[in-house]
């Protein structure tokens, strides 16, 4: 029988602190990129100019057939054979912001295309340019139905952080395994990052299902 | 396409230049010709209805003039200018999208589904446009909004989302947020079609008082017959994608000529 030690926990407790917040430092970042990029992405493919909307589906294609993990070690061993040496903070930021914002325009493009063709061409009789009607219009309407893709996506990109640990990340995935080459203790360690990830998990998924209703009631979109 | 435009003039010019031209006008979906060289003058300040089955192109006429819908040949012209092309050294050429939102500044539409901004109250669907479009300050916005609001008896519900209001009372803020933009024409497309059978004359009344009140020209699809005989100077019974026949209420309703038109009305009227 496997006995639990506590004294290892608390004696653990601050470096893993330390390594959530980096955990979460890097599931934001790579968010924020994801959330801008996605944006991005989704509109130019709604362009009409033929080539770019081909190179953006087909990147998006890409990326979303590929693992994750081959795109970061893409970005952080091939790029420097390009003259491309990044940190592995910032390869492993630029490797899931790239991931999860093909996987966000996706959403996006989902949200927009709920808002209904009349909108579109309300906005075109009262004379709205095409910038303002994404602004105005469009984009405040295809929000509600895409918050909770985008939020299924930034708990899936939290729980995608230990994807940074093999390029030398230090987040929590990257802290356990080393508190277990130190100790040989694994049971205390991998347990205090499933139960970390438990603790965010699963009330930001709460959060994100009232901030959705709470964004419907702003935008008077409720019955 | 290869049409040539040296036969169509660049400007409408004389005492008579109508509000709204289509000369020659063609529209077609793949194989399906649904405006078939469409010749329509509509004067300044004349109310005309078009009526006809559906698929007889009544509609597309609105869109096309409202701009959401491109045509295949021919002009349109509003107020004396093309809306579908724009003079270029002496040549009409396809209209610029600059050009096409100058001109189209002078159409206000209302649609059969409201298309009211969901996330928007009455009184900021009426703002809208004036705050982005015209750049009215928000407090002339408010103010021009409210007028209109109160002309078609909803001031007191300026702070309602469209999801809290009738079809009626939503139509209604439709046609004031139209209004608001001050155009030189309407076009009402189905704006009953969608409402339920007791509100529609909430709607018809509004329209009514326009029809007296405004130098405003309006063009009209409907379905009903009496709203139309009633308040339209001029009636035109589409068909096939053409004007098959039209004239004043009383002579289309009551003396029509042509064979499609009595069959049209015969079974209209046996349906009510």
């Amino acid at each position: 029988m496997i006995e639990w030690r506590w004294h290892l926990v608390w004696e653990l407790a601050p470096r893993f602190v330390d390594a959530a917040g980096k955990t979460l430092l890097a599931a934001g970042g790579g968010y924020s990129i994801a959330v801008v990029l996605g944006l991005v992405l989704v509109l130019a493919q709604r362009t009409r100019f033929h080539p770019l909307t081909f190179a953006v589906r087909e990147f998006v294609e890409l990326i979303r057939s590929t693992p994750l993990l081959l795109q970061v070690f893409f970005v952080f061993y091939v790029g420097p054979q390009f003259g491309l040496v990044l940190s592995p903070w910032t390869a492993g930021l630029i490797a899931i912001g790239l991931h999860y914002g093909a996987y966000l325009s996706e959403v996006y493009r989902g949200g927009i295309e709920s808002v209904p063709a009349g909108q579109w061409e309300a906005a075109k009789a009262l004379n709205l340019s095409v910038v303002r009607t994404y602004r105005r219009i469009v984009i405040p309407q295809a929000l509600p139905p895409a918050i909770s893709g985008m939020g299924n996506y930034l708990v899936g990109i939290f729980k995608d952080t230990p994807m940074l640990s093999v390029i030398g990340v230090t987040e929590l995935m990257h802290t356990a395994t080393a508190v277990g080459a130190e100790s040989y203790r694994y049971l205390e360690p991998y347990t205090m990052v499933g139960a970390i990830f438990l603790a965010i998990s699963l009330p930001a998924a709460y959060l994100i299902s009232r901030f959705e209703k709470w964004v419907r009631r702003t935008l008077g979109m409720v019955k | 396409m290869t049409e040539d435009m040296s036969r169509y003039p660049l400007h409408l010019e004389g005492d008579d230049v109508p509000m709204v031209r289509f000369r020659n006008v063609t529209k077609r979906y793949g194989p399906l010709v649904v405006l078939n060289q469409l010749d329509l003058d509509v004067s300044t300040g004349e109310m005309v209805t078009i009526i006809g089955p559906s698929g007889s192109g009544k509609t597309t006429v609105l869109r096309m003039l409202m701009t959401l819908e491109t045509i295949d040949s021919g002009v349109i012209y509003v107020d004396g200018e093309p809306l579908t092309h724009m003079e270029r050294n002496g040549q009409l050429l396809p209209a610029s999208s600059k050009h096409i939102r100058r001109i189209r500044s002078k159409i206000g539409m209302c649609f059969q589904h409201f298309n009211l901004f969901p996330h928007m109250t009455a009184l900021g669907n009426c703002m809208e446009g004036l705050v982005q479009v015209l750049g009215l300050s928000r407090r002339e916005a408010e103010e021009r909004s409210m007028e209109l609001l109160d002309m078609v008896g909803l001031a007191e519900k300026r702070d309602e989302h469209p999801s809290r209001l009738s079809g009626g009372q939503q139509q209604r803020v439709a046609i004031a947020r139209a209004l608001a933009m001050r155009p030189k024409v309407m076009l009402f497309d189905e704006v009953t079609s969608a409402l339920d059978p007791e509100v529609i004359s909430e709607v018809t009344n509004v329209i009514r008082r326009l029809v007296g009140a405004h130098d405003l020209t309006m063009l009209m699809v409907t379905h009903q017959m009496g709203f139309a005989k009633e308040i339209s100077d001029r009636v035109c019974f589409f068909f096939n994608g053409a004007v098959e026949e039209q004239g004043t209420p009383t002579k289309l309703f009551e003396n029509p000529e042509r064979e499609r038109t009595q069959q049209f009305l015969n079974a209209v009227l046996d349906a009510n």
